[in-house]
Parts: C-alpha cells; sequence; structure tokens
C-alpha cells in the first residue's frame, strides 16, 4: 500500500491521526448503512419480483381478452365506448425517506362517479368479451399501482446500494490502510530522528571530556 | 402533490387503459414513443407506464429516468405476452445492489 506524500512532522502524525479516526468513523456509519439497506432490498425486491410475475400473467391475459373481444367489434365503436372514462385515477406522489434514500410513496385514490352502473357504455355495440376484459383489467389495477411504487422503490435503492458500497470499499481498502501506514512510517521517521539527536548529543559531550 | 398516469405503448395495447382513467397515448414508432415520455416527464405525471415491445427499442431513455423519483417508468406487457424485459431489469438491479443475483 502506498503511503500519503506528507512531510513527517509532528503536525502531520496528529492531522492524520485526526483523519483516521474520522475515517473509521465514517467507514462504521457507512457499513451499518450498507447493512440495513441491502436488508430492506431483499425483503422488497422479493415481493417486487412475486408481484411483477402476477401482474405480468394477469395483464396478458386481460389484454388478450380485449382483443379478443376488439376483433368482434367495428373499431370506430371501441373508441366511441372509451372516449370518456367513467373513472379517474389520482395519485399522490410523497417522498420517504429510507436510509436517507428519497423513494416515492404512491396514494392512489380512484374516483368512481356512479359506483352501481359499472358500465357506462350502450349495450348495443357491446359485447360480453369487452365486458368481461374490462373487469379483469380493473381488477388488476391495484397491483398494479402496487407494483409501480415498489419498482420505483427498489431501483433506487439499487442505486444507492451501490453508491454506499463503493464508498465503504474504498474507506475499508484504500483510505484507511493508506492513512495507517502513513502514521506508522511517521512514528517510525519521528523516533528515529530522536535517537539520532541522542547520539549526537552524546558525541558532543564525549568530546568535550 | 396530485399526479397523473400515463400508459404509452401501442393503440392496441393501450386503450384497455382508458376506461381505467388513465392518460392515454398511443405511439406508433420509437422515435414517437421517445418524445411522448420526454414531454410528459416535463410534466407532473407520477407514472408512466410503458409496453414493453416499445422499451425494447429505446433502453437509452428509460435508462434516463432511472435515477429520478419521478415519473416512475414501469414496464407492462402487451397482449403478444410478455418479453421479459421487466423481469430483467430487477435482475439487474438485484445483480447491480447485491453482487450476485440471489432470486
Amino acid at each position: 500500500m502506498a503511503r500519503l506524500n506528507v512531510k513527517p512532522t509532528r503536525m502531520e502524525l496528529s492531522n492524520l491521526k485526526d483523519r483516521l479516526a474520522i475515517s473509521t468513523r465514517g467507514h462504521k456509519l457507512l457499513k451499518d448503512k450498507q447493512d440495513e439497506l441491502m436488508r430492506q432490498f431483499i425483503d422488497l425486491i422479493r415481493e417486487n419480483n412475486k408481484l411483477r410475475d402476477e401482474v405480468e400473467k394477469e395483464l396478458t391475459e386481460a389484454m388478450r381478452a380485449f382483443v379478443v373481444a376488439k376483433s368482434l367489434l367495428n373499431e370506430s365503436f371501441i373508441e366511441e365506448l372509451f372516449a370518456i372514462p367513467d373513472k379517474s385515477v389520482s395519485l399522490n406522489i410523497e417522498e420517504k425517506n429510507i436510509m436517507s434514500v428519497m423513494v416515492p410513496e404512491m396514494n392512489f385514490s380512484v374516483n368512481e362517479d356512479e359506483k352501481e352502473s359499472e358500465m357506462q357504455y350502450g349495450l348495443l355495440n357491446s359485447n360480453s368479451e369487452l365486458d368481461d376484459s374490462i373487469d379483469r383489467i380493473s381488477n388488476i389495477l391495484p397491483k398494479l399501482l402496487k407494483l409501480s411504487e415498489i419498482e420505483k422503490t427498489c431501483q433506487l435503492m439499487a442505486d444507492e446500494i451501490e453508491k454506499t458500497r463503493r464508498r465503504v470499499n474504498a474507506l475499508e481498502y484504500l483510505k484507511i490502510p493508506q492513512l495507517k501506514e502513513t502514521i506508522h512510517y511517521i512514528q517510525m521517521k519521528l523516533e528515529e530522528n530522536e535517537r539520532a539527536s541522542i547520539t549526537r548529543i552524546m558525541k558532543v559531550k564525549d568530546m568535550g571530556t | 402533490m396530485a399526479h397523473k398516469i400515463a400508459v404509452v405503448g401501442d393503440k392496441d395495447s393501450v386503450l384497455p387503459f382508458k376506461i381505467l382513467g388513465f392518460d392515454v397515448f398511443a405511439a406508433s414508432t420509437p422515435q414517437k414513443a421517445r418524445e411522448t415520455i420526454d414531454s410528459l416527464a416535463d410534466k407532473d405525471y407520477g407514472v408512466i407506464y410503458l409496453t414493453e415491445a416499445m422499451a425494447k427499442e429505446i433502453p437509452d431513455t428509460i435508462k434516463r429516468y432511472d435515477a429520478e423519483v419521478q415519473p416512475a417508468i414501469i414496464l407492462i406487457p402487451n397482449h403478444k405476452g410478455s418479453l421479459n424485459i421487466g423481469k430483467d431489469r430487477i435482475q439487474d438491479n438485484v445483480e447491480k445492489a447485491v453482487g450476485q443475483n440471489i432470486l
């Protein structure tokens, strides 16, 4: 390990000792942060994986059903049916702080104008396949929204974990050994100087007698 | 703060989301999709759902928004089935964070 390029003086020694103390404390804190992030991340990513599997499966089925329904109807009718949606979803994003990672916390509220009349389109230009596919998609909605939140959180946490790991490693394997070696070098050098001056004084004394 | 939800993708796949009250943007070409996403990100859209078929063409655009808190770009399969891009992204995250694939 290369030692730092500093002059071996008492001043530097005390400076380096301070830096070593700070680096060690920083390393311990970052290590704790990394461990906690990792613990939470692993729980989240498992859930994310499971949820995505489910959503993808159900969504694909629902979309297939929709395509079948659509093929039975004239395209302009379909567009007319969907022209005015009877629901609106509003989304509130608040930033939540997990171990200094800002993650979005999404709150969804679905406003349905009239809950009792579920199908807001005419019976004439639609068919039961369409009802079915829309039902399915509506059922997926909560899961889909939950997936969005978890997936974004995982994404952000993964970035932060990578960053933290780099910092921890840089401190552990580069900065701290470097400082330790330099401190050792300066201490040795100072002791050597001391011995040299003692010998010199003894020599000078001998000359006097 | 209130945000909106958008769906971007080919017309057949995104139309059913309109009934849920999402804002639907049909994009026929990758170029169009890219422009749509960029303009949506500027407005206050919190979540953008993007079909995987389209996501395959514009990976750099998606990557640009990965580090931002919003918008969250979430991939959805289309009616032809999943292309596994969404799953791959999860695996990538795991590998990036943990160092190896533990799932």
